[in-house]
């Protein structure tokens, strides 16, 4: 291992009055302060900053249209143009899920849907935003492209329940999903 | 018995430490997170207001936080004191009065204002008018190291107790500097009553700001045949001011020299053990010496509750020489804006200087400050004495005499330097 030694620097009878690199210091702050109490902080522009410093202040301002296309917020489950719920209940994510927050009980199509037979819906499709991670594992392994991870991560509720996240909810929150691989499409 | 006297006293009492200090206090600790955050691009406490919105209305009134210090205070109140069971109970419950009082003591000298006639009765606004004002702060002030000590000694865990000998040491250390800095001015003003210190400077000039005195101000009158030793003894007073007031952060624990509660090496510093109300006391107690200091160094230096300019006599008072009877409102005015200035000036510095090793606040204590306050009386005392003595003696007995003592000084300095360079390598 090469050893380098390195020599303390030698001061200048300037810098070894140490009062002016002090008083330099305080213009620095001082700079800062005014800069920032004029909203012209380095950076505030990007950050989109309430005018004081480069902070945001929360419940009044919200980051939300700056938020990338890959951010990880609550998941919720779509529908495709057609109105089907892609869901099929294969219970995938259900097993994959790390903290274990979805529980799904499989169920039936209705006896006069078309596709009765065919494929399955869940009966009941409960998402546990307390235990929810936001890892985004649901969304990796749906082979349905049924469950994505949304934009929101403003969750919150009073009571344990309220936090349990059901089938309508979800579909409530997902919406309508196009340009999907459409396997229920005839025409296609 | 005359009752009057009493009673006025009394009211000054609670009126400077309730009315004056404790908001002050309160506030500056409000400032001190404000301005913080504004030098970090931040924004700092400003939510704290009144909650409207519990009583149904739209919006709640935040006034920029102001109310924070409430809030604060009533956290304080209402949190658990836990006393943990390792402590020596006695001295652990006496440590936090044993800091906090000493700094509301020394109050009582600080004159806030000249006088104010209220009633017929001439009040000054000062509590306790002595004749050993400076001194009287140094011997108080100092006492405040017991509370710490003690606070560290008794909460019998390593860390608290590093912090409070770090915090002895340090006293001892910077309150040479502080009384032997303070030497010059108090041979430039020749008394040590704080009321008359600040008349002297409202007509002869402020110490630092010689702009004006007793013969006219920079703009009128004789001034300037008669401004040349106040000029001159700018050297030793500029380097009284920066001596004393390097001191006064360091006997309040202030940043630079806030090495008894240094977070990093110490997890909490001398008050790690203490939660709620007694941990709020050494707070307060902090404050309150910050508040005290920034006070005193405005009397000394900066002309206590003086407008300057010659102002005062020109404005505020009548014909024989007496303050009118609101003088002293405006004069208190003056005072408190001073004051606020200075401890924004504190706040300002404690977020810029970085914390000092410990090796270099002793050195800085025992090997500069103490020497240069030492030399510097003696450039004071030439100053002074040159007008005496006459040219002759000065050039040729009082120069060298004082060149020698500065070789000899830096002689001493570089011998320690070069000691510990020696350790080193």
């Amino acid at each position: 291992m090469a050893v380098i030694k390195l020599k303390r620097p030698k001061l200048s009878w300037y810098e070894h009055l140490y009062l002016p690199s002090i008083i330099k210091g305080l213009l620095i702050t001082f700079k800062h302060a005014v800069i920032s109490v004029f909203g012209k902080a380095t950076g505030s522009k990007e950050l989109a900053s309430s005018g004081l410093g480069v902070t945001m202040q929360y419940p009044e301002q919200k980051w939300d249209e700056h938020l990338p296309e890959y951010y990880r917020g609550v998941p919720a489950l779509v529908t495709d143009e057609q109105g089907h719920e892609r869901c099929v209940s294969c219970q995938l994510c259900e097993f994959i899920c790390p903290p274990k927050a979805i529980t799904i009980a499989p169920g039936e199509l209705k006896s006069d849907d078309e596709w009765a037979k065919v494929e399955k819906a869940p009966k009941a499709f409960d998402i546990d935003m307390i235990r929810c991670i936001y890892c985004g594992m649901c969304e990796e392994v749906c082979p349905e492209q049924a469950i994505f991870l949304r934009q929101d991560y403003a969750m919150t509720g009073t009571t344990r329940a309220e936090m349990v996240n059901d089938k309508d909810r979800l579909y409530q929150i997902g919406g309508v999903r196009e340009g999907l691989i459409n396997k229920w499409n005839e025409v296609k | 018995m005359d009752w009057v006297p009493l009673i006025i006293t009394g009211i000054k009492v609670f009126f400077f430490t309730f009315v004056v200090i404790l908001p002050l206090i309160a506030y500056s600790t409000y400032a001190e997170r404000r301005v913080c955050a504004i030098m970090q691009d931040r924004v700092g406490p400003n939510r704290v207001g009144i909650p409207l919105t519990l009583l149904g209305f739209k919006k709640d009134l935040s006034f920029f936080g102001l109310l924070q210090p409430l809030a604060d205070g009533l956290k304080g109140l209402f949190k658990q004191d836990l006393t943990p069971g390792h402590v020596r109970k006695s001295f652990y419950w006496m440590a936090p009065a044993l800091t906090a009082i000493p700094a509301f003591i020394t109050v009582c000298v600080i004159p806030f204002g000249s006088n104010v006639n209220l009633f017929g009765h001439d009040v000054k606004l000062v509590i306790a008018d002595i004749g050993a004002g400076p001194l009287f702060v140094f011997a108080i002030a100092s006492l405040s190291v017991f509370g710490i000590t003690i606070a560290g000694w008794s909460s019998n865990s390593k860390y608290s107790f590093f912090g409070g000998v770090r915090s002895c040491a340090q006293m001892i250390s910077y309150e040479i500097a502080l009384g032997l800095s303070i030497i010059p001015v108090l041979m430039v003003f020749g008394k040590l009553n704080l009321t008359d210190i600040v008349t002297h400077q409202s007509e002869k000039g402020w110490l630092l700001l010689p702009l004006w005195n007793e013969h006219g101000s920079v703009f009128s009158g004789d001034y300037w045949a008669h401004c040349g030793p106040q000029w001159l003894l700018l050297l030793p007073l500029g380097i009284s001011f920066i001596v004393f007031t390097t001191s006064i952060f360091a006997e309040t624990n202030r940043m630079p020299f806030d090495l008894p509660e240094c977070e990093t090496e110490l997890v909490g510093g001398y008050h790690t053990e203490y939660s709620s109300m007694k941990f709020a006391l050494f707070f307060m107690g902090e404050y309150a010496a910050m508040i005290v200091g920034s006070a005193v160094i405005v009397t000394i230096f900066f002309g206590g509750w003086s407008l300057g300019f010659g102002l005062d006599s020109a404005l505020l008072q009548t014909g024989e020489g007496d303050w009118k009877w609101f003088a002293g409102f405006i004069h208190l005015g003056v005072f408190l804006a001073k004051t606020i200035g200075f401890i924004i000036f504190f706040i300002w510095v404690r977020w810029t200087v970085p914390r000092l090793r410990y090796d270099q606040l002793m050195k800085l204590g025992w090997v500069v400050f103490f020497e240069l306050a030492l030399f510097n009386i003696f450039i004071a005392a030439l100053i002074i004495a040159a007008p005496h003595i006459g040219t002759l003696l000065t050039m040729f007995v009082g120069v060298p005499i004082l060149l020698a003592l500065a070789a000899i000084m830096y002689f001493i300095t570089k011998s320690v330097e070069s000691k510990r360079k020696v350790n080193i390598t």
